[in-house]
């Protein structure tokens, strides 16, 4: 509480702003203090209609509110920033401009807050975009990052073909930016037209050489719930009795630029099947990270051992990025498992058994480990380089 | 501004059947239309007639358009003197807008914006915004196929927000959810239903707090709720799944009554006076009673819906089934009357205005059946230009139908 009062104080002195912190404070403590199922509604419902008066001056301390909140409570800061910025509009008052743009370039900041903070300046200032975007192309916001790599676009698709060294310099910068599918892959096809080589694969940070094993019984869908022996012990030398006889870990991996793993065509088209794929991945130090997992398929993953989710859903399509899984990595190698799960129907539309996997930011910018390429059954391994492309 | 309140509402839907015996539609006047199929999930507005023909490049019975922000499949729903309606946007469809038009002139009134806290994955025909919102006249009720649900008052005040998937993290489906959700009395029934953690909810309109929450039916699911008036005067929300059809009681989730054979999950049932019109066979209509099954009045499965809904005009059922035909069948009987081929395909459910019956194509293309003539007959065809494929929305004899782009009114000059 008493760091929240300190940060407002300091903000609205900042900020110029006409109000004192603790006028917004019990406010953004109800509204911080929204939980799961509705809790704390009622309060942060209140504390919106109160905030929701506070002049347009106050809109900076606001968007600084934002820090820390959740992603329920962020919503709630939205309502408030929102109804002054409109009685600000309608009454023809003035923004604190300056304290805005200030905020929004401060990258320390909750990104969600400054994005709102930019779409205020948008509204009233029509050289906004050109004055900020461009120094956005590394921003923690995909969305900051996502204009500016547009810009880059632009200015690549935009450069005379006699200016090839230019062209390609611009066109990586534009790489350098994306994590959105779509830009990483027109961006990627133009460079290889310019003669250019693009590793996807370590850019997203798609994890591609995989240990696996099975087929264990899905028939009638019983294999999502039963813990099958690599739930409970990882054991490289291990035999199983699988579904159709003895199995045994191998090594398995896929060449795909987006690192989609095809276990219907790299190992076999099985139907109501079970396969458990592991693989290590070392950290350069203890770090909050996102597994990203595309698949058709049901599914389970485990962290060094401890069940993080799984999903019980078969066929309902597949994206780059379909789920997203918040983990703590530790420092030093990190033992990621994997259960996949194909079930039985024999539609044309049902027969995919695919995985796609990659480590990340938040932000969606790749975390590469520090040893890549490496068989978790040997002791001497390859190190290289760490960092997103 | 023309209003009932819900409860002289409901008040008049148990006296009409009770008092002429016979289906009517459920269509109250009072120039709203609260929620996915009007304030009463018919359908149908009894108050005027909509143009036949309009026509959006030189204005003829256009009232007005109005730009929108995102996309979305939901409808437009009318309270009073607004018109309100859900967009999603961005590249990640995680901006979830509720959109306040004036109903008489198009202009814009507000626009409030939350963060998807649920996953925005959804098949590329359908977008974050598909559930269409609801209201009690007080309040508005989005939902998104990320299962946010946002309560606001009717000048764009926050007053409530629950995130169903941050709270039951595998509550969602990869292809997107479209149950649109009801209010009934004081309480917001939705349906979340998915292969992975399917379940129904009661929330409070007040607080947006759970009343009940139930399990249901572990399967994909896009239909939504329907209300139910019995004869006694209990009110009951219809849940439809593929096993069937549950009958809960909306302030305590309690089941009622259960139908077991079955049901599509993509189009949503229809109620008629003491009827339920249910896509199960078919079509297979119900009977509410004291029993814990409902009464089977009918069935016939050649009268099965494609994506749109059944809906009941005069005692009419009518069907638009895969293939682009109108069935229409004696809503009493099951009979099979006549037979009208459109041109499709359609997504959204036909609305009806008086004895017309409006559907629009994918493709965008109007058209207009009236359904008194002997066999049915297209009186009317407009194009709007772009795809479409929401459920219009209609109240005293204003047609607003909405694209990805624009929302449009439709009404002939006053």
């Amino acid at each position: 509480m008493r760091r929240q009062v300190l940060m407002l104080t300091l903000l609205s002195a900042a900020a110029g702003a006409n109000l004192s912190a603790a006028d917004l404070t019990p406010h953004v403590t109800a509204i911080k203090a929204v939980g799961a199922e509705g809790a704390g509604n009622e309060a942060a419902g209140a504390a919106v209609r109160e905030l929701s008066k506070e002049p347009a001056s106050s809109l900076p301390a606001l968007l600084a509110a934002f820090d820390g909140a959740s992603p329920h409570a962020a919503n709630y800061l939205r309502g408030a920033v929102e109804a002054i910025a409109d009685r600000a509009a309608a009454q023809k008052q003035a923004l604190p401009l300056k304290d805005i743009e200030a905020f929004v370039l401060d990258r320390a900041r909750d990104p969600r807050a400054r994005r709102l903070g930019y779409e205020l300046l948008l509204n009233v200032d029509a050289d906004v975009e050109g004055r900020i975007i461009p120094g956005m192309l590394l921003d923690p916001s995909p969305d900051f990052r996502r204009d500016a790599v547009e810009r880059f676009v632009k200015a690549a698709k935009e450069t005379p073909e006699a200016n090839k060294s230019e062209a390609v310099a611009l066109w990586k910068q534009a790489l350098s930016g994306a994590t959105d599918a779509d830009q990483v892959k027109s961006i990627a096809t133009e460079l290889k037209k310019l003669g250019e080589k693009v590793d996807l694969v370590g850019h997203f940070g798609f994890l591609t050489q995989w240990k696996i094993v099975g087929p264990f019984d899905n028939r009638g869908l019983i294999g999502f719930a039963k813990s099958y022996p690599p739930e409970e012990k990882l054991d490289f030398a291990a035999k199983y009795e699988g579904q159709t006889g003895e199995v045994a870990w191998s090594d398995v991996k896929t060449e795909d630029e987006f690192g989609l793993l095809d276990i219907a065509k790299a190992v076999s088209p099985y139907k109501g099947a079970v396969m458990y794929l592991a693989a290590d991945f070392v950290s350069d130090k203890d770090r909050a990270v996102e597994f990203r997992l595309g698949t058709p398929n049901a599914w389970k993953v485990w962290l060094n051992g401890e069940p993080l989710f799984g999903r019980d859903e078969y066929h309902r399509g597949m994206a780059i990025d379909q789920y997203r899984v918040k983990v703590a990595l530790r420092q030093g190698p990190n033992q990621i498992l994997i259960k996949l799960c194909q079930n039985e129907q024999t539609e044309d539309w049902a027969q995919r058994y695919q995985l796609q996997f990659r480590v990340c930011e938040s932000s969606g910018i790749a975390v590469a480990p520090v040893v890549a390429a490496r068989d978790i059954n040997r002791t001497t391994v390859t190190v290289q380089a760490g960092g997103a492309e | 501004m023309k209003t009932l309140t819900l409860s002289l509402r409901n008040g008049l839907r148990r006296l009409f059947p009770a008092v002429c015996g016979v289906l009517i539609p459920l269509t109250l006047t009072g120039g709203d239309w609260r929620q996915f199929r009007g304030t009463d999930i018919s359908g149908v507005s009894t108050e005027a007639p909509v143009p036949s023909k309009w026509n959006v490049k030189d204005g003829e019975n256009v009232a007005w358009v109005a730009e929108l922000p995102g996309r979305g499949l939901s409808s437009p729903i009318i309270v009073g003197d607004k018109v309100l309606l859900t967009a999603s946007s961005g590249y990640r469809q995680d901006r979830l807008q509720t959109l306040c038009f004036d109903r008489k002139t198009g202009a814009k009134l507000w626009e409030r914006t939350v963060w998807a806290t649920g996953r925005t994955m959804c098949h590329e025909k359908m977008c974050v915004a598909t559930p269409t919102p609801a209201s009690d006249g007080q309040r508005v009720f989005s939902f998104y196929s990320s299962n946010d649900v946002v309560c606001l008052d009717l000048d764009g005040n926050l007053l409530w927000t629950r995130g169903l998937t941050s709270d039951f993290p595998n509550a969602s489906n990869s292809l997107g959810m479209s149950s649109s959700p009801v209010v009934v009395d004081e309480t917001l029934v939705v349906q979340v239903e998915n292969d992975a953690d399917s379940f129904a909810t009661g929330l409070d309109v007040k607080t947006g707090r759970s009343r009940w929450k139930k399990t249901r039916p572990k399967r994909a699911n896009w239909t939504s709720p329907v209300i139910l008036t019995e004869e006694s005067g209990r009110t009951l929300a219809l849940l439809q799944s593929s096993a069937g059809m549950e009958a809960v009681d909306p302030m305590t989730g309690e089941t009622a009554w259960e139908f077991t054979n079955g049901a599509s999950t993509i189009p949503s049932s229809v109620v008629s006076g003491q009827s339920v019109f249910v896509p199960s066979n078919g079509l297979t209509v119900l009977k509410s009673g004291s029993e814990k099954k409902p009464e089977v009045l009918w069935s016939d499965n050649r009268l099965a819906p494609g994506t749109a809904s059944p809906i009941i005009v005069s005692n009419k059922v009518f069907i638009l089934n895969r293939a682009g035909v109108v069935n229409c069948a004696d809503a009493l009987t099951g009979s099979a009357l006549w037979k009208l081929r459109l041109t499709g395909p359609h997504s959204a459910t036909p609305i009806g205005a008086g004895s017309l019956l409006v559907f629009i194509n994918e493709d965008g293309k109007a058209q207009v059946v009236d359904t008194a003539k002997p066999e049915g007959e297209i009186v009317g065809e407009s194009d709007f230009g772009e795809t479409i494929l929401a459920t219009p929305s209609v109240a005293d004899g204003e047609l607003f139908v909405r694209s990805d782009g624009h929302l449009w009114k439709i009404a002939a000059k006053k």
